[in-house]
């Protein structure tokens, strides 16, 4: 691919990332036409909290893609007809950011703020010396003077909320005329359905999520190529630009992980409970061995010595991206060395008492061979087991991706994360005035994955656990 | 019972051997003590001179598992796996890589962590118990929903929001105890009360719901409906019959926990400056010491399946139904 | 059983303890409302026992929790009616009065006394609590009446029982300390919901005696809820029968089992398999009962009734008669017009037999299955669950076997130890003069066609990720009986069409069915490998008697259309009677008695046969009969008496027994029993 001056070079993760959502296409096609797996899909698509709490993981989902697409810039070199491309990787989402990313100041600034949170001493024309707060280099720079700021975000921010009611009007329109030649209902009655909630699908409640996520959008659209929205970091980034870029990074954690737990915990739980006897002893031994080490320690054990190797071999790593993306992998290698124990264990549990049941042994009558009545009866059966347990530990790993960091292993410290601002922004607490932007945006950015992950997970729990039948 | 015991300590043993070859892989095999030198030296300093020193210093100059040139045991004796991994199965940690004692460290080191750790565990099941049966027996009331929505709010926080949180309210700006910092005897309580209150509430989430769950199960079994059917009020049915079953659950998991927490919370203690064995796995993190983070990984497994003994003990002590065979 | 019938009439006289009125219970699940008691009124006289019968999901349990006010909350909901003890009204008490009732005039006991009990409290806690709720008794007291208590329900050494938690007594153990609970408040009635079913015959007898016998003494009355016409005969004075939420038909003992008069009642009774209907295929109740969240507009037995006319479409039957007696159906309204009301005659065809050789096809010589007894780190033995130990028996082609015993007695382990299912300890499975104790993995898998297997539970035996051509085609894909995808197709057709299944049901899962359906996909399922032998493992017992009927002609066609051999392992008398040719009798891991089934039933040899015969309720006239009590229950497998494993229950014991294990003795060339009698 070489369109617009850029040629597509992914990473490593992104590759996975690409494999796994090649895998969710064909997850969700797959239970479509298995009704044990279609309906509690359905049941969970039916509830307001989950529904809602799901289009906020699709907004986060969105950008997490829109930042896992990895390209290198066409470079020009003068007098030379040769293609060169820079050894910059950046994402899609960093294009799309491209104000944000560029317009960095000099060192901290506060949100909205148009002077600088330093003094800086400063030369004036008649060569006297004064330390005051400068004026930042983006932040209200379009502003002349400093007591315009309130009029103008005011200004700013009404025009957006105008602009989000009519999208939000038009969806209404659009969604309402489809819903009615769906139902074969009149436009009028509808509409008033909608308006009662009265639908397969808890549409009332899809549309006020979506109004308020266009009016948080298109707010931050509005503002942020004049003001640094969430303020400036130490080295004068903006904070908004980092905590969407960290999206990317809590997403991958929490969801590579799965992709290293699945193939261990699958494969030996079904296997220890199935076979029991000598498998079953080495199984658990292995098990039993690697879930005695805390883990923490494990992962931090382990990290230590893939920083020496890194060290090490610095050569085999092209870019710094290129180190920190191999580090990101790493860390989920660990983490789903460490975290395959839990499933591993359910699952040995539920395959044990699986071979026992009835159908098994009819099978087993039929002189069926192993392979087959694992995957044909075992497999089928644990589903919901796996699929419960991957979206509940999907908030924990984002969770620990933070703790990690700080303990200094978690992702590489060149690598945008929540986890690495926390870590940044924790030493200002001590600062006057207190320095909390950083610290805030990336707290309310993970609660609100993490919160929106939770009550997802919540209510697939509940429809795919047998006991609430 | 003390047969079982004994039989329980040597199933110990394999787990605790294939530990100690997994510490030992992971320290010594997959960077070679050259390696390790040489991150440590950095490349100011780096010749093939002072590589060997630094190994030498820290007793790392000797081959992996198999010594050629000594005689007799000492071919095995005098190697790194018998000096660095063998050693650690009789508790003998060696030195740090700063040349101090890593298990007199320790044994100063678990008291303050053990400060923290029992209260915010007595305390926490205390309440978390408590907060759980209220919403079981509120079960599918508003009470009930908003517990539970509370709950799911309260565990999607990280954990480091309470400490950060706690300190700049509590400590900046009410000044009501010290930021961080810790001391000895009876004046540490000012140091830890911070700590204990951000973990309980840290823990309130996941633990009420944890509980809850256990609750709701055991309230849907028959012998509750026979209990109903005596005409005992449901108080009585609650404490007596469904906290008896709950506990039994309840008390082993935490029985299983017990031993770890010895090995303190490595992200308190950091942010409030607890001198406990978790700032000291920080510490040697950060200082890249292999010596330090090696010995806890080997204490920690010998504390967690201290803890799995225990548990099996436990339940024979509050589960009629399991004796010991 | 005569002291019933001079009571009768006493009883007549007696005033009206509990009077329900109009009774609806409702739950309001995601699916819609769901009517489990739906309007239903009876009466109940001091000292009477009031048999509630009906099949599972009729709502006669509901009605036992909506009476005691423990309908599970939030769900459940009464929303009409009146339950009247003398003059209370139960459903307008405060919470705080019902507790009071609660245990106190009236007590309940409930189905499985396994799961009844709180598992970390003691026998004598659990029931001290109830006497100190009830009765003004000081504690030291209280244990004094928790003691006595122990005692009245027959449980020897009450003082050591005392501390006992509820795992250490046996299942008929657990049941008296239930029923001992539910006396702690001297209750004026006793709710008994299903309180034997998960009982032994032996031990069902030891209960019902006991619950005879506390009647008589304390002069409380029953309220009891069973699906087994048996257990009613032996112990109702009057009874009421419940269908899809209502109560269809209400009468006295001896009227109801003289002259039942709604065709639900007729066809149950019909249904009943009985030696006098063995050359005959039993009457069905076609179909299955209701959803209980449909809206009825008419009889709800209307889908199923053989009388059924176009009235019996369009209007609900009201209740003919009174509180004592009466009946929901319209052939007794004179109001309702009877002239298009012709019986519809249901023709069973006639289909071609084939005729058995009348050789040996499976001869299981001397089986052990054994598990060890594991102990320690090394897995050391320390002794065996001797499960199987020592059992011989023939099977010929076409024919019949039933293995009867009560459950833990082995009988499913043989069934799994002849399919290699579980790996013989010892012992010789000759299979058509091959031992497939001996065979190697890839010929036994060869033969697995020949030998199938049906299983008890049919919600358990199908996977429930599979549709049911999938599942029947599973074993033809293994065995490789044919060749093609087509021919494959045509043959599920056809299994379906042959046990009595739409040819639609095979793109359906099995959840969509309902039991006795999936018992017939069970049934295809192991026909598809046109096997020469079916184990059937007590294939019935999950099932409502009605749907059981269908069951047992289906298993008795196929067999003599396609001369197939069964190995029936029951633990039900009657069925025995009905299906088999001959009969095993199995005790502790062995075969006790073995012989043609006429034979046995009517001249048992060995004193257990005849003591599992006695014990079983039947229609039967009551009075002459005599019943012989069976002491204790059935002793561990893995640490078997001394001598006849019997000996400890036997009532003809004699020394010898305890000595040693007395051999088979031939009592003429098919009949053989071991006893030391003999």
């Amino acid at each position: 691919m070489n369109a617009f001056g850029y040629q597509f070079a992914p990473l490593w993760t992104d590759w996975l990332v690409y494999f796994l959502v090649f895998s969710g296409i064909g997850f969700f096609l797959y239970a479509r036409r298995h009704e044990h797996l279609a309906r509690p899909w359905r049941q969970v698509v039916r509830r307001p909290l989950a529904m809602s709490a799901a289009l906020v993981l699709l907004v986060y989902i969105a950008i997490g893609l829109a930042d896992s697409i990895h390209l290198q810039k066409q470079r020009v070199i003068a007098n030379s007809d040769a293609v060169i491309f820079s050894s910059e990787k950046i994402s899609l989402l960093d294009i799309v950011l491209t104000t944000l990313r560029v317009q960095e100041e000099k060192t901290y600034s506060a949100p909205f703020a148009i002077q600088s949170y330093a003094k800086e001493t400063i030369e004036l024309p008649d060569g006297g010396i004064v330390r005051e707060f400068p004026r930042l280099v983006y932040g209200g720079i379009h502003l002349d003077q400093a007591s315009d700021k309130t009029a103008d975000i005011v200004a700013k921010t009404i025009r957006a909320i105008a602009e989000s009611v009519a999208i939000f009007v038009l969806l209404i329109v659009i969604l309402n005329f489809f819903l009615a030649r769906y139902y074969q209902n009149s436009f009028g009655r509808q509409l008033n359905l909608l308006k009662l909630g009265d639908a397969d699908l808890p549409w009332r409640s899809l549309l006020l999520m979506g109004f308020v996520l266009t009016l948080v959008g298109l707010v931050l659209i509005r503002l942020a190529p004049y003001y640094h929205v969430l303020g400036t970091d130490k080295v004068g980034k903006d904070v908004l630009y980092l905590s969407l870029k960290s999206i990317r990074t809590g997403l991958v954690i929490g969801s590579l992980t799965t992709l290293f737990v699945l193939p261990f915990a699958l494969s030996l739980g079904i296997m220890a409970g199935y076979f029991r006897g000598r498998v079953d002893d080495v199984i658990q031994y292995l098990y039993t061995t690697l879930s005695s080490i805390p883990g923490v320690l494990l992962i931090a054990a382990s990290v230590l010595m893939i920083d020496v190797y890194i060290q090490n071999n610095a050569e085999q790593f092209a870019t710094i991206a290129d180190r920190a993306d191999a580090r990101l992998l790493f860390l989920c290698l660990i983490l789903g060395i460490t975290g395959w124990v839990g499933l591993c264990r359910l699952l040995r549990g539920e395959a044990l008492k699986l071979r026992e049941i009835d159908y098994i042994q009819a099978s087993q009558a039929f002189g069926v061979s192993h392979t087959r009545i694992l995957s044909r009866h075992i497999l089928p059966n644990v589903m919901h087991i796996i699929l419960i347990t991957l979206v509940l530990d999907f908030s924990g790993l984002v969770l620990a991706e933070a703790v990690l960091s700080y303990i200094g292993v978690g992702v590489d410290p060149s690598m945008i994360s929540w986890g690495n601002m926390i870590n940044g922004a924790r030493l200002e607490m001590a600062r006057e005035p207190v320095v909390w932007w950083s610290l805030v945006a990336a707290f309310i950015f993970m609660f609100l994955l993490v919160l929106c992950a939770n009550l997802f997970a919540d209510s697939v729990r509940d429809a795919f656990d047998p006991r609430a039948y | 019972m003390l047969a079982y015991i004994i039989r329980r300590l040597l199933y110990a043993i394999p787990i605790l051997i294939g530990v100690n070859l997994i510490t030992f892989a992971l320290f010594f095999v997959v960077n070679t003590p050259d390696d390790v030198a040489r991150v440590h030296l950095g490349d100011k300093y780096l010749n093939e001179e002072a590589v060997a020193n630094w190994k030498a210093a820290r007793g790392y100059d000797k081959p992996l598992i198999y010594n050629p040139g000594a005689s007799g045991f000492d071919k095995f004796q005098q190697t790194i796996f018998f000096e660095k991994s063998a050693k650690l199965f009789v508790f003998d940690f060696g030195a740090a890589d700063d040349g101090r004692d890593i298990g007199y460290d320790i044994r100063q080191r678990m008291w303050p962590s053990l400060a923290i750790a029992i209260p915010s565990l007595i305390i926490g099941l205390l309440i978390n118990v408590t907060v759980a049966m209220m919403l079981a027996f509120f079960r599918a009331s508003y009470i009930d929903i908003v517990g539970v929505i509370a709950g799911v709010t309260l565990m999607s926080i990280s954990s480091m929001f309470y400490i950060i949180g706690g300190q700049y309210l509590i400590s900046k700006s009410l000044h009501l105890v010290p930021i961080s910092g810790y001391d000895e005897g009876l004046s540490a309580i000012k140091f830890l009360v911070l700590p204990i209150i951000v973990g309980l509430i840290g823990g309130i989430g996941s633990g009420t719901r944890w509980y809850r769950t256990i609750f709701l199960e055991e309230i849907n079994r028959d012998y509750v409906r026979t209990a109903r059917a005596k005409g005992l009020f449901e108080s009585i049915v609650l404490f007596k019959h469904v906290l008896k079953n709950a506990m039994i659950p309840i008390l082993t998991g935490v029985v299983v926990i017990l031993p770890i927490l010895f090995m303190g919370s490595l992200v308190t203690e950091s942010f409030f400056g607890i001198p406990g064995l978790g700032s000291y796995v920080i510490d040697a993190i950060q200082a890249q010491d292999f010596a330090i983070v090696r010995a806890m990984v080997f204490l920690g497994s010998v504390l967690y399946i201290v803890g799995l003994i225990l548990t099996d003990i436990s339940y024979t002590l509050v589960d009629p139904r399991v004796r010991l065979s | 059983m005569d002291a019933k019938v001079t009571t009768a009439n006493a009883i007549e006289q007696q005033e009206v303890l509990l009077r329900v009125d109009n009774l609806k219970t409702q739950f309001h699940t995601s699916r819609g409302i769901l009517r489990a008691v739906d309007g239903i009124s009876f009466e109940v006289r001091k000292g009477e026992t009031f048999a509630l019968l009906g099949e599972s999901g009729c709502g006669k349990s509901m009605t036992a929790l909506s009476i005691m006010r423990l309908v599970p909350q939030p769900v459940g909901r009464i929303v009409e009616g009146s339950v009247n003890i003398g003059d209370t009204d139960l459903l307008q008490l405060s919470e705080v009065d019902m507790r009071a009732m609660r245990g106190g005039r009236i007590a309940m006991i409930f189905q499985e006394p396994q799961s009844s009990l709180n598992p970390v409290l003691t026998v004598g806690d659990q029931i001290i609590e109830s006497v100190l709720c009830h009765t003004s008794l000081k504690r030291a007291q209280a244990k004094a009446r928790v003691l006595e208590l122990l005692d009245a329900v027959g449980i020897p050494d009450p003082a050591r029982r005392y501390k006992e938690y509820p795992h250490q007594l046996s299942g008929g153990m657990k049941q008296r300390v239930m029923i001992a609970i539910a006396l702690a408040g001297e209750p004026e009635l006793l709710i008994a919901d299903e309180p034997t079913t998960a009982l032994d015959v032996t031990i069902q007898a030891q209960v019902l005696e006991l619950l005879n016998d506390l009647q008589r003494q304390t002069g409380m009355a029953m309220l009891f809820i069973t699906h087994d016409l048996g257990v009613v005969s032996n112990i109702a004075d009057r009874i009421a029968v419940m269908y899809a939420g209502q109560i269809v038909e209400q009468a006295a003992r001896d009227d109801f089992f003289g002259s039942p008069r709604h065709p639900y009642t007729r066809k149950l009774f019909e249904s009943l398999p009985r030696a006098n209907k063995r050359d005959e295929s039993l009457a069905v109740i076609e179909g299955n009962v209701p959803s209980l969240f449909t809206q009825f507009s008419g009889c709800r037995f209307v889908d199923r009734c053989d009388y059924a006319w176009n009235a019996c479409h369009q209007s609900v039957p009201r209740w003919l008669g009174d509180e004592e007696s009466g009946v929901r159906c319209h052939r007794f309204d004179e109001t309702v017009d009877q002239s298009d009301n012709e019986p519809v005659e249901k023709t069973s065809q006639v289909k071609t037999q084939v005729s058995p050789s009348g050789a040996i096809i499976l001869d299981v010589d001397m089986l052990k299955v054994h598990f060890p007894i594991q102990k320690g780190l090394l897995k050391r033995t320390v002794g065996h669950v001797k499960a199987v130990d020592g059992v011989s028996l023939k099977i010929a082609e076409g024919r019949t076997l039933a293995l009867v015993g009560e459950s833990g007695c082995g009988k499913t382990t043989v069934g799994k130890g002849i399919l290699q299912l579980l790996k013989p300890t010892s012992g010789k499975v000759d299979f058509n003069n091959q031992d497939l104790v001996t065979l190697d993995k890839k010929t036994m898998r060869g033969l697995r066609s020949d030998i199938q297997i049906i299983f008890q539970d049919p919600y358990s035996s199908m996977n429930p990720r599979m549709m049911v051509k999938d599942i029947i085609a599973e074993g033809m894909i293994a065995q490789k009986t044919v060749a093609t995808r087509a021919e494959r197709d045509s043959r599920i057709d056809e299994l379906l069409e042959q046990v009595g299944l739409p040819v639609d049901s095979k793109q359906r899962y099995p959840h969509e069915f309902s039991g006795g359906q999936r018992q017939r996909i069970c049934i295809a399922r192991a026909l598809a490998v046109k096997p020469k032998l079916i184990i059937c493992d007590e294939p019935t017992s999950a099932l409502d008697v009605s749907v059981q009927a269908q069951i047992l002609n289906l298993l008795k066609e196929l067999q003599q259309t396609h001369g197939l051999a069964y190995l029936f392992i029951t633990h039900d008398l009657s069925v025995v009677e009905y299906l088999a040719h001959d009969v095993a009798v199995m005790y502790l891991g062995r075969i006790v008695e073995h012989g043609p089934v006429n034979t046995v039933f009517n001249k048992p040899a060995h004193p257990y046969t005849e003591a599992l015969l006695s014990a079983a309720p039947t229609l039967d006239d009551e009075s002459q009969r005599d019943i012989i009590r069976l002491e204790g229950d059935l002793p561990s497998p893995a640490t078997p008496p001394s001598g006849c494993y019997f000996n400890p229950r036997c009532p003809k014991v004699m020394d010898e027994c305890r000595r040693v294990y007395p051999n088979k003795v031939e009592l003429n060339s098919a009949h053989s029993v071991c006893c030391h009698l003999h």
